[in-house]
C-alpha cells in the first residue's frame, strides 16, 4: 500500500484542478472564522449542502469519509454547552459545569461552524489526486518544481515506512527484546526507521537525478494542469457562500465577530 | 540506416573513457577506485566484473554523473562520456539500480516513465509517443495510469528500464538489476533488456555477479580489480576460462563453477540419537499478517531437530508469512500451531489431557480463528499477560509460540529477517552479538566467549567495533545470521538468506547451515534459490496463494 496510491473518480468533482479546491476551502473558512455564530455557519452549511449533492460524491462515500467531522462537531459542541464562558440567563449549574444561554449559543456556533468549515474541507480533500495537485502547485502556482516533486517523491516513501516499522517491531521481538522497556524500544526503533528511511530517500534521490531531475534545463510536464473556467467557478462559489453567509449574519445583526 | 517505419532512430552510442581515474568517498580512507584505464566503444554490451568492494559500482555511478561533487569525495584522473564529463551528460546516460522500491518516483506507471523526459524538455506530445515505445520494448502490456506500488520486483525494474530508455540515452548503465528479483523476476527483466539491447545501437554496461544471466546478451568481460585497475577484459569465453577460477574465489558466479566445490554441506543423515524429534507442528494452518485476511492456508507441517525444510512457491504466496508465524512472531489466523514439549521444555502432557498453563488459554486463537471484536481484544490481552507471567523463571510456556515472551524465543526459535538492516539493534558489530545474550542473563566470561566463537566463525571479528548500517551487504547477512545462531536456538527460521549474496557468502552460509543441520538444529527456509534446496533441504513444501479470500 502507498500513501500516494492515485485517488481516481467518476464524480464531476474529481476534475477540477486541486489547486480551485485548495482555494475555495481556504476563502469559504476565511469567511468563516470572521465571526462566531450560528446564523453564518447554518446559512453555509444550507449552501454548501446544494453542492454536496452536485459534487457527485454518493452518499455512502460521502458519510464514510465525512465520519469523522460528524463525531466532533457534536463533542465541541456538548464540550462548550457544559464548560463554556457563562453569559446570561443560567439553566444548569453543577461545580465547573455551567450551562447558560450564552454557552448554548456558542456551542451551536461552534458546532455548525465545524460542519460548514469540515465538510466541504474534507470533501475537496479527499478528492484530490496528489500528483495532480503537484503538478497543479508547480504549473498553476508556479511553485518551484524541485520542490515540489521532491516533497511527491517523499510521500510515496511513506508507505514503505509503514511496512518497515512493522518489520523492526517483529524484529526486536524474535531478537529477545519485545516485552520489556517499552519507551526504549519505541526510541531504538524509531531510531532504525530513521535510518531506513534516510538511505532509501537517498538511493532514491539519486535515481532521479540519474534520470535528469534537478538540472539546468526547463522542465516540461507530460500532465498539463490547465486552471479553467469550472477551477474558478469553484473558487467563486466558495467566496460567494462565504459573504452570503456572512452578509446574511451581518444582516440579522447576529453577527459576532472573533477580533474585537 | 535502415528504419522501416516513422519511428527516429536510436542515438548512436558514447564511448565510456576513464584514464588514469580514481574516485575516494568523503571520510574514507581508501580509494574505492585507482588508477583505472578504461575505453568502452559506442554500442558494446558489456559484463562488468570484480570482487565486492571492486569499485563496480563507483564507476557505474561516475559515468551516469551521479557520484556528486567535491563534498561526496575527491577525485583523480579523467572520465567522460562521449567526450564530456559526465556530469555535463545528463540524459545521455540512463541507470537503472538494484532496489525496485527505490527508484520509483512516481504513483502511475506512465508518469513514471515519462519522468526522465520531462527533466529533459521533451515536448508533451513527444513524451507520451516515447513512453509507449518504452512499455512496447521492455514487454510491458499495463494502463498507463496503473499504480506502481502494485507492481511486482520484475515490474518496478522494468518500469525503470523504460523509463531510461524514454530519455533515449548513448548509454545505458545497469546496477545489479536483478539482484533483489526472485528467479522470475530475473528472467524477466534480462529478457527485456535482452530485447532492448538487440533493438538499440546504445552503449551497455550491466554489473552484476551472477554471469550466467547475462553472459548471452554481452561481447564483452571486465573485471575490476580491488584498490584499482583492470584484472582482466575481452570476450566473454575467454575471460571466463581464463578467469574463471579466480572470478569464482572472489565471490563471482561463474557456471561450471560449485561454490562449495563439490563437498556436501552436510553430513548425510544425521545419526544424532534424538534426530526426528518434532519441534513444531501445524494442522489445517492459516496464515495472515491482517486479521482476517488469510494469505496461505490447509498448512500442514512438522518441524523436526536436524532437518531442514524449505518454504517455496511464488511471490505472494505467503510464505514469509508462514515462516514468521512459525516463529511465534505473527498470531496463526486459524488452524493448529503446536510447540512440542521437545522445544517448549514443559513437561509432557498427560495423554488425552486438555494443554494447561500459561500459553493454552492465550492460545485459543490458534483453535477458534474468529477474527475481530470482542474475542480478538480478549485474546490479545490474555497474550500479553501470558508473555508476562512466562517470563518468571519455572513457567510452563504452553504449547503456543505466539504467547512465549520474546525472550523464551531466543533459545528456541531464531529469526533471520529477509532484510537484515530490519533486525538491527546496537551502534557496532560486537553489540549486535551481544544483544541476545544480555537478554538471556549470562555471565560476561559466556558472552565474551560465545561472541568470539561466532564471530571467528562467520568472519566478523575484524569487525566489532563497526556500525552495522556501514557493513557490506554479505557482511551484513552474515552478522544478521550470528546475532541469531549465538543464542543457539532449536529451529532457526531464515527468510531468503541467499537472496542477492555472492557465491563466496553463499558458500559460507550453506556451509554454516549444514554444521547447524548436523548438530541438530532444525531449520526452515523461505527461498527461491534451487541450489541451496539441493544443497540442505529435506523437504519442500510449496505454498500456493488463497486466490480472493475472505
Amino acid at each position: 500500500m502507498s500513501v500516494l496510491t492515485p485517488v481516481r473518480g467518476t464524480g464531476r468533482i474529481y476534475a477540477v484542478n486541486p489547486v480551485a479546491k485548495l482555494a475555495a476551502s481556504l476563502v469559504l473558512s476565511l469567511f468563516l472564522l470572521v465571526t462566531i455564530d450560528w446564523v453564518s455557519a447554518l446559512v453555509a452549511l444550507v449552501l454548501e449542502s446544494v453542492l454536496f449533492v452536485g459534487a457527485g460524491l454518493g452518499v455512502r462515500a460521502f458519510f464514510r469519509r465525512t465520519a469523522a467531522i460528524w463525531i466532533a462537531a457534536p463533542l465541541a459542541g456538548v464540550t462548550t454547552v457544559l464548560y463554556g464562558l457563562p453569559s446570561g440567563a443560567a439553566y444548569f449549574e453543577f461545580g465547573l459545569i455551567h450551562v447558560t444561554e450564552g454557552s448554548v449559543q456558542l456551542a451551536l456556533a461552534s458546532a455548525l461552524r465545524i460542519l460548514a468549515i469540515g465538510l466541504p474541507a474534507v470533501v475537496l480533500f479527499a478528492t484530490i489526486d496528489p500528483t495532480d495537485l503537484a503538478d497543479g502547485l508547480a504549473q498553476v502556482v508556479k511553485l518551484p518544481s524541485r520542490f515540489v516533486l521532491g516533497a511527491l517523491a517523499a510521500l510515496r516513501l511513506v508507505g514503505l515506512f509503514l511496512d518497515d516499522w512493522r518489520q523492526l517491531e517483529l524484529a526486536r521481538r524474535a531478537r529477545g527484546i519485545g516485552d520489556t522497556g517499552r519507551l526504549r524500544r519505541f526510541l531504538n526503533q524509531a531510531f532504525a526507521l530513521l535510518v531506513l528511511s534516510l538511505r532509501r530517500g537517498s538511493k532514491l534521490a539519486t535515481a532521479m537525478e540519474a534520470r535528469g531531475f534537478g538540472g539546468s534545463t526547463v522542465r516540461t510536464w507530460a500532465r498539463p494542469s490547465r486552471f479553467a473556467a469550472r477551477d474558478w467557478m469553484l473558487v467563486l462559489i466558495g467566496v460567494a457562500i462565504g459573504a452570503v453567509a456572512l452578509g446574511t449574519s451581518i444582516a440579522t445583526g447576529s453577527v459576532n465577530f472573533v477580533l474585537g | 540506416m535502415a528504419v522501416p517505419d516513422a519511428r527516429p532512430a536510436p542515438p548512436v552510442g558514447a564511448t565510456l573513457r576513464a584514464e588514469g581515474w580514481g574516485w575516494r568517498h568523503a571520510g574514507r580512507p581508501g580509494w574505492a577506485v585507482r588508477g583505472l584505464d578504461l575505453v568502452i566503444e559506442p554500442g558494446e554490451r558489456v559484463l562488468l566484473l570484480g570482487a565486492s568492494g571492486a569499485g563496480k559500482s563507483t564507476l557505474v555511478h561516475a559515468f551516469a554523473g551521479v557520484l556528486g561533487g567535491a563534498d561526496e569525495g575527491e577525485h583523480e584522473g579523467m572520465l567522460t562520456v562521449g567526450g564530456r564529463a559526465p556530469a555535463e551528460s545528463r540524459g545521455r546516460t540512463g541507470l537503472v539500480l538494484q532496489d525496485p522500491d527505490s527508484q520509483v518516483a512516481l504513483a502511475r506507471i506512465g508518469d513514471d516513465i515519462a519522468f526522465g523526459c520531462e527533466n529533459l524538455g521533451v515536448p508533451r506530445d513527444e513524451i507520451w509517443r516515447r513512453v509507449d515505445q518504452a512499455m512496447d520494448a521492455v514487454g510491458l502490456d499495463l494502463p498507463l495510469d496503473r499504480p506502481t506500488s502494485a507492481l511486482s520486483g520484475g515490474q518496478k525494474q522494468r518500469v525503470a528500464l523504460a523509463g531510461v530508455l524514454a530519455m533515449r540515452p548513448e548509454v545505458v548503465l545497469l546496477d545489479e538489476p536483478t539482484a533483489n528479483l526472485d528467479p522470475a523476476g530475473v528472467s524477466e527483466v534480462r529478457d527485456a533488456v535482452a530485447a532492448v539491447v538487440s533493438a538499440s545501437n546504445a552503449t551497455f554496461v550491466v554489473i552484476e555477479h551472477r554471469v550466467d544471466v547475462w553472459l548471452d546478451v554481452v561481447d564483452r568481460v571486465i573485471v575490476l580489480e580491488p584498490g584499482g585497475g583492470v584484472l582482466a577484459d575481452g570476450d566473454p569465453a575467454t575471460v571466463l576460462r581464463e578467469r574463471g577460477a579466480e572470478l569464482a574465489r572472489g565471490g563471482v558466479w561463474v557456471p561450471g563453477f560449485d561454490p562449495l566445490e563439490g563437498r556436501p554441506a552436510r553430513r548425510g543423515a544425521s545419526s544424532a540419537p534424538d534426530a526426528r524429534t518434532a519441534l513444531l507442528a501445524t494442522a489445517e494452518l492459516a496464515v495472515g499478517r491482517t486479521p482476517g485476511v488469510a494469505a496461505a492456508r490447509g498448512l500442514d507441517l512438522e518441524v523436526t531437530r536436524a532437518s531442514a525444510l524449505a518454504l517455496t512457491g511464488p511471490n505472494g504466496a505467503g510464505k514469509s508469512t508462514l515462516a514468521l508465524t512459525l516463529a511465534g512472531l505473527l498470531e496463526p489466523e486459524s488452524g493448529v500451531l503446536r510447540a512440542l514439549p521437545a522445544l517448549s521444555g514443559d513437561p509432557v502432557a498427560p495423554a488425552g489431557g486438555a494443554a494447561s498453563g500459561a500459553g493454552a488459554s492465550a492460545g485459543t486463537g490458534a483453535a477458534g480463528g474468529d477474527a475481530g471484536g470482542r474475542g480478538a481484544r480478549a485474546r490479545r490481552r490474555a497474550v500479553r499477560r501470558a508473555r508476562r507471567r512466562g517470563g518468571v523463571h519455572g513457567r510452563r510456556l504452553g504449547e503456543h509460540p505466539f504467547a512465549w515472551p520474546s525472550r523464551e524465543l531466543l533459545t528456541r526459535i531464531g529469526t533471520v529477517f529477509q532484510d537484515p538492516e530490519h533486525q538491527f539493534v546496537a551502534g557496532t558489530v560486537r553489540g549486535e552479538l551481544e544483544i541476545a545474550l544480555k537478554a538471556l542473563r549470562l555471565d560476561a566470561d559466556e558472552i565474551a566467549e560465545r561472541v568470539a566463537d561466532v564471530a571467528g566463525r562467520l568472519r566478523l571479528d575484524g569487525l566489532l567495533t563497526a556500525n552495522p548500517y556501514t557493513l557490506s551487504g554479505g557482511e551484513k547477512r552474515r552478522l544478521s545470521v550470528a546475532s541469531v545462531l549465538v543464542a543457539r536456538p532449536a529451529v532457526l527460521v531464515l527468510d531468503e538468506p541467499t537472496f542477492g549474496q555472492d557465491s563466496r557468502t553463499w558458500a559460507e552460509l550453506v556451509r554454516l547451515l549444514g554444521e547447524q543441520l548436523d548438530r541438530g538444529t532444525a531449520v526452515v527456509a523461505v527461498t527461491h534459490d534451487r541450489a541451496f534446496i539441493d544443497a540442505l533441504a529435506d523437504h519442500e513444501l510449496v505454498v500456493t496463494p488463497v486466490g480472493g479470500d475472505s
